[in-house]
C-alpha cells in the first residue's frame, strides 16, 4: 500500500461509500452514470444514420427502430444517443466554468475584506438581480453562439452569482477561526491558506453545486435551443424539440408524438437523476451552508 | 433607515444600467445589412434616394446617429430610453412602446394569478406538512416537489399542449380571447380570455407549487420550535387557530420576500411557456424578436422585462422591513 493506494482507499471511504448507502445519492448516481456512459460509448457503439427516407416517416417504436423514426423517417434513438454528447458537455463545461468564477470570486471577497469585497459584492448581487434567461437568450442569438465552449461560457456567466455569495459568506466568518489564524501566525501564507485550509471545508459544498448548476445549464441550454435561438446539430435534444414542436409540426399529428416525447423524457430523466444526487450529497455531507437558488 | 432605501436604490439604479448597457451593446452590434434592408424598403415605400432613407431608418431603429463618437450615442441611447422611447420593430412594423401596451397586460395577468396561485397552494401545504410531520401528505409533496424541480418549464409547456390543447382539444391552441369577440368587459369575453390563459397558468403553478411547500416547510419547522407557539399550544389554542394566527403569520414573511424574485423567475420562463402556448405576451414577442433577429424590438422588451423586475425586487426590499420587525432590526444595525 502506497500513498496513493491510502489515499484511494480514503476517498473510498469518504465519498463511494457514502454515496451507494444512501439510497437518493445512489438513485441520482445510477441515473447520471447511465447518460455518461451514453454520452461517452454510446456514439461509438451506436452508428447514425441521418439519411432520410420518407417512407419511414413518424414510424412508432419498433424492434429496428427502439424509440421509432422521426419526420424525415430516421431513427430517433440513434439522434439522442449522439446528441446525449453535446447536452452533457455543455452542462459539465456550464458548471465546471461557474464553480471556477463563484469559487474565485467568493474567497477572495470573503478573505480580502474592505473595499473589494464591497465591489465584489455588488457585483454578484447585480448579477443576482439580472434575470439570467432573456440575457442568455439575447446574447447567444447576438453573438451567433455555435460552439459548446462559447455556450457554455455563456451559461456560465450567469449563473455563478448565488455560489459565490454562499462561498464569501462562509469564507468570511472561516477566516475568524482559530485554525486560520493559527495558519496566519506560523507564516504558511495565503496559498496554504486557501488551497489547505479552507478549499477542504468548502469542498462539499462544491461538489452539491456542481451537480445543481449542471442541472441548471441543462434546463438554460436546451431551453435556448427549443425556441430555436441557437442552431445547433439536429441530434441535440433541444433542436429535436424545436423541430417537433415548431419547424415539422410533429406535436400536432398522432403518430409523431413519440418524437417529442423521446428527448423530453430524456430531460427530465437526466434532471431527476440530478435532483436525486445534489439531495442525497447534501443529506451525506451536510454543509453549513445554505443554497440561495 | 433612510440610507438603507438610498443604498438599494442605488443599487438598482446600477444593475439597470448595466441592462441599459448590455442592450446598447447588442443594438451597437447590428449587421449592417439589417439596416440596409430597412433602408431599401424605406426607400421604395417613400420613393426617397437610399441615403436618405438609411439616415431615416438608423434615426428610427436605434435613435442614434452613426457617425457620432461611441460615449455620444450611448448618452443618446440612455436619454432616448429616459423619454420613454423604447425603439422600433423592424419586421411588426411598430413602435416597441406599442407592442409592449399590447403585450403587457396580458403577461401581468398571467403571471400575477399564477403567482397567487401558486403562492396559496404552495405556503397551505408547506405549513400542513411541516405541522404534520408523520402523514401521508410530507413524502406525497416532497416527491412531488423534486419531480418537478426535475421537470424544466418547456417540458410541463409541452406536455400540456400537446395533450390538453392538440390530443384532446380542451383548450385553445393559440391566442388571448377569441378573436370572433370584440374586447370589452362583457361575460362571453371574460369567460374566453380566462379559457385562454388557463393552460399558461397551470403550466406556471404545476412548476412552482412544490417550490412554495418546500420553502414554507423549512420557515414554518423553524417557528415551530419557538417558545411562543409551546406556550399557546400549552394554554390549549385551537390547532387551526395556532397554525394560522401563531404559525402562519411569522413564518410566512421570509418566504412572501421570495415573491419578487419567484416573479423574475417566471418573467423569464413566459419566454418559454408564451411561445408554447401561442400567448400574446411580452416573452412570445420576446423569443419572436430573438429568433428573427429583429434587434430593435429585442433590445426594447429585453429593457422592460429587466426594468419590471428590479423595480418589483427594489419594492419588495423597501418594504419588507416595515412588515418584518426582525429584518428592520437587522436593517438597523
Amino acid at each position: 500500500m502506497t500513498r496513493i493506494g491510502k489515499r484511494l482507499s480514503n476517498m473510498y471511504y469518504s465519498v463511494i461509500r457514502p454515496i451507494l448507502k444512501n439510497r437518493r445519492a445512489f438513485i441520482g448516481f445510477t441515473i447520471l452514470m447511465g447518460f455518461v456512459i451514453m454520452a461517452t460509448i454510446g456514439p461509438l457503439v451506436v452508428p447514425l444514420n441521418l439519411k432520410t427516407d420518407w417512407s419511414k416517416r413518424f414510424k412508432p417504436p419498433s424492434l429496428e427502430h427502439p424509440l421509432g423514426t422521426d419526420y424525415g423517417g430516421r431513427d430517433i434513438f440513434q439522434q439522442i444517443v449522439h446528441g446525449s454528447r453535446d447536452v452533457l458537455l455543455i452542462a459539465a463545461l456550464s458548471a465546471l466554468f461557474a464553480i471556477l468564477m463563484a469559487v474565485t470570486i467568493g474567497i477572495t471577497s470573503g478573505l480580502l475584506g474592505g473595499v473589494v469585497d464591497v465591489i465584489l459584492t455588488g457585483i454578484t448581487d447585480i448579477f443576482l438581480t439580472i434575470p439570467s434567461f432573456p440575457v442568455m437568450m439575447t446574447i447567444a442569438a447576438v453573438l451567433r453562439v455555435r460552439d459548446p465552449f462559447s455556450f457554455a461560457a455563456l451559461i456560465s456567466v450567469w449563473m455563478w452569482a448565488g455560489l459565490a455569495r454562499s462561498i464569501r459568506t462562509e469564507v468570511a466568518s472561516l477566516k475568524q477561526k482559530e485554525f486560520i489564524e493559527a495558519a496566519r501566525l506560523l507564516n504558511l501564507g495565503t496559498f496554504h491558506i486557501v488551497f489547505r485550509e479552507l478549499m477542504p471545508i468548502i469542498m462539499p459544498y462544491i461538489a452539491i453545486n456542481f451537480i445543481t448548476m449542471m442541472r441548471a445549464a441543462i434546463t438554460a441550454s436546451v431551453g435556448i435551443m427549443f425556441l430555436g435561438v441557437v442552431p445547433f446539430k439536429i441530434t441535440h435534444w433541444g433542436v429535436m424539440l424545436n423541430m417537433a414542436m415548431f419547424q415539422y409540426g410533429a406535436v400536432y399529428v398522432p403518430e409523431g408524438v413519440h418524437y417529442a416525447l423521446a428527448p423530453l423524457m430524456c430531460i427530465v430523466l437526466l434532471e431527476y437523476g440530478a435532483v436525486n444526487l445534489s439531495h442525497g450529497l447534501e443529506e451525506i455531507f451536510n454543509p453549513r451552508l445554505k443554497t440561495y437558488e | 433607515m433612510l440610507w438603507r432605501i438610498i443604498k438599494r436604490i442605488i443599487y438598482a439604479f446600477f444593475t439597470l444600467l448595466i441592462s441599459a448597457s448590455i442592450t446598447f451593446y447588442l443594438v451597437y452590434n447590428i449587421p449592417g445589412n439589417v439596416i440596409d434592408v430597412m433602408a431599401a424598403q424605406l426607400s421604395e415605400s417613400m420613393g426617397i434616394p437610399f441615403e436618405e432613407a438609411k439616415k431615416i431608418a438608423l434615426s428610427y431603429y436605434i435613435g442614434y446617429d452613426p457617425n457620432k463618437p461611441l460615449l455620444e450615442r450611448y448618452i443618446d441611447y440612455l436619454a432616448n430610453l429616459l423619454r420613454g422611447n423604447l425603439g422600433y420593430s423592424i419586421l411588426l412594423k411598430v413602435s416597441v412602446n406599442e407592442v409592449v401596451v399590447q403585450a403587457l397586460p396580458w403577461t401581468l395577468f398571467v403571471l400575477s394569478t399564477s403567482l397567487l396561485v401558486s403562492f396559496a397552494i404552495g405556503v397551505m401545504l408547506g405549513l400542513i406538512i411541516a405541522w404534520r410531520r408523520r402523514t401521508v401528505l410530507e413524502p406525497v409533496v416532497t416527491a412531488y416537489a423534486s419531480f418537478t424541480d426535475a421537470m424544466p418549464d418547456f417540458v410541463t409547456a409541452m406536455l400540456l399542449y400537446m395533450f390538453l390543447a392538440v390530443r384532446l382539444g380542451w383548450f385553445p391552441m393559440k391566442g388571448a380571447y377569441d378573436e370572433k369577440l370584440t374586447p370589452g368587459l362583457y361575460p362571453a369575453f371574460i369567460f374566453s380570455v380566462l379559457y385562454h390563459a388557463t393552460l399558461p397558468i397551470l403550466a406556471y403553478v404545476i412548476e412552482h407549487i412544490g417550490f412554495w411547500a418546500l420553502l414554507m416547510k423549512g420557515s414554518a419547522a423553524s417557528v415551530l420550535e419557538e417558545d411562543f407557539v409551546k406556550a399557546a399550544e400549552a394554554r390549549g389554542l385551537p390547532e387551526r387557530r395556532l397554525l394560522t394566527a401563531y404559525v402562519g403569520r411569522v413564518a410566512i414573511l421570509p418566504v412572501a420576500v421570495m415573491l419578487a424574485i419567484q416573479l423574475g423567475v417566471m418573467l423569464g420562463g413566459s419566454t418559454i411557456i408564451e411561445t408554447v402556448f401561442n400567448y400574446p405576451g411580452m416573452g412570445y414577442f420576446f423569443t419572436y424578436a430573438t429568433t428573427n433577429l429583429d434587434y430593435g424590438l429585442m433590445q426594447g422588451l429585453f429593457f422592460v422585462i429587466i426594468a419590471g423586475i428590479i423595480i418589483a425586487n427594489l419594492i419588495v426590499e423597501i418594504i419588507y422591513p416595515f412588515i418584518d420587525p426582525r429584518a428592520r432590526r437587522e436593517a438597523a444595525r
